[in-house]
């Protein structure tokens, strides 16, 4: 996709959502038209801004956070049978449990800050990447693993050399799934509690019945997530070079 | 390098109690060729990988010795069908990797040396996707003299070239391996013809030892000897298979 088709997307969506308000005759607290919500955007550019360099800090560092530690834990699973086995189900099971359900119980022990946020979002990054990147370790052609056994190579080189690098492309992959979730759970944080953050204002807007605002936070949540996905997909594609 | 070692391997093998190949007895000289011929699943490979020391699926009843008595271990280097060129790393780093898996210093002008030892000096900075099948294969040659080890493990390494390439790389490889033990698995007859000092045609019953013509490897392709050691090996294929 570039940019044209991009921006050719933007506009299509556009047109559609003023065509269907004028269409349906809904009012504009329900549904408003494209220019209300330019407008909101503009006129409250300082309070939208502030929020989202919030949620952006959430979103990161859940991202670094996260992936790091899924990293960390693919290396562990595949250098080590025993934790294979007892880590493995561990990790299925706790997919079992729907991430969302546990935003109250984050926001009452890491409290109203960005840590629940960011915590949110490393729980549900961690899987994608630790699955993702794991399965990459685990599939190294097995004529790499002969040559280096004939060479006297060491566990941990091998490790690093061969089984590491060859599993890049699917850490690009975790960490391109990661940046598609990384801000629905730094969001979802928000809205069960915070006092800042895209998410909070968008329930700030909803109880006030400024739709426009509303509506001008999402996109602004939207337009972050693409620019995310963005940048992550360009790291993931340099990962996978010459793969 | 690397003083003269030979090898025997003596045993049978099977995959669940089924028979994979009966007992056998295989002769590797001291600085010859010895060729292992025969089709596909007859157990070719998996004797390569236990002299190797590689996994194998089969249950191994039987021996592999050397002629110094010292076992194998860091004295084998091995070249695959396909090239295990890694995608990421250029020429020299590839050349190289041995070295840096063990953790050993790298020896720039050895590897640029080996590099152009397989005429390839002006490609040590290119990535592999950049090399024809050939190329790539003399890469994974250069790597192999790179390790410099006595023993030469070679799993049909030219089996995927086109017919001219594979001609020019057994004999490039031939006269760069010419001082090691090296065992060829092979599935071609006229392979075996051109480059074997020793010749065995390897069926599920066991070997048999083939006799090579006088003259030594690498014999032209065209010469009535390698021709007629050719059809020869061919007809023992043939008849092993009805």
């Amino acid at each position: 996709m570039t940019w044209k088709h991009g921006v050719l997307s933007a506009f299509v969506l556009v047109a559609v959502w003023q065509l269907l308000v004028i269409i349906t005759g809904v009012p504009s607290f329900i549904l408003p038209p494209p220019l209300k919500v330019a407008k909101a955007m503009w006129f409250y550019h300082a309070l939208i801004a502030e929020n989202a360099w919030v949620t952006t800090q959430e979103v990161l560092l859940g991202m670094v956070i996260g992936s790091a530690l899924g990293i960390l834990t693919a290396l562990h699973l595949a250098t080590s049978k025993s934790a294979r086995a007892i880590l493995r189900p561990i990790l299925v099971f706790s997919q079992a449990v729907p991430v969302f359900a546990l935003a109250p119980i984050l926001v009452l022990w890491f409290g109203y800050g960005i840590w629940s946020k960011i915590v949110m979002a490393v729980l549900i990054i961690y899987f994608p990447v630790t699955s993702a990147f794991f399965d990459g370790l685990m599939k190294t052609p097995a004529g790499y693993l002969d040559l280096a056994k004939t060479m006297s190579a060491s566990g941990t080189r091998t490790l690093w050399h061969i089984r590491f690098k060859s599993a890049l492309p699917s850490l690009g992959s975790g960490l391109r799934l990661a940046a598609v979730y990384a801000p629905i759970g730094a969001v979802i944080g928000e809205w069960v509690g915070a006092s800042k953050g895209l998410g909070y204002l968008m329930l700030l807007a909803n109880g006030r019945v400024k739709t426009d605002l509303m509506f001008a936070a999402l996109i602004v949540l939207a337009i972050l997530t693409v620019c995310l996905h963005l940048v992550v997909d360009i790291l993931a594609r340099k990962l996978a070079k010459d793969h | 390098m690397t003083a003269s070692l030979g090898i025997k391997l003596e045993g049978r093998a099977a995959i669940d109690s089924i028979t994979l190949f009966a007992l056998i007895s295989l002769d590797i000289h001291p600085n010859q060729w010895t060729c292992l011929l025969g089709p596909s699943g007859v157990g070719k490979s998996t004797v390569l990988r236990l002299i190797a020391d590689l996994k194998t699926y089969v249950d191994f009843d039987g021996t592999i010795t050397t002629s110094d008595g010292q076992p194998l271990t860091d004295r084998v280097a091995y070249m695959a069908q396909s090239d295990l060129l890694f995608p990421w790393l250029s020429v020299a780093e590839n050349v190289n990797i041995g070295a840096r898996l063990r953790g050993e210093k790298t020896d720039e002008k050895r590897v640029l040396d080996m590099i152009s030892r397989v005429g390839l000096s002006d490609h040590d900075t290119k990535k592999p996707a950049a090399l024809s099948g050939g190329q790539r294969q003399r890469v994974a040659l250069a790597r192999t003299l790179m390790e410099d080890r006595p023993i030469i493990l070679l799993d049909e390494p030219f089996s995927a070239l086109d017919a001219k390439t594979r001609a020019e790389m057994q004999e490039l490889t031939f006269a760069l391996l010419k001082e090691r033990t090296v065992l060829l698995v092979t599935h071609d007859p006229a392979e075996a013809a051109r480059l074997a000092h020793n010749g065995y045609i390897m069926q599920p019953q066991g070997l048999i030892p083939m006799e090579m013509p006088e003259t030594p490897p690498v014999r032209p392709f065209d010469d009535p000897l390698t021709l007629a050691c050719q059809t020869a090996l061919f007809r023992v294929l043939r008849k092993g298979g009805a």
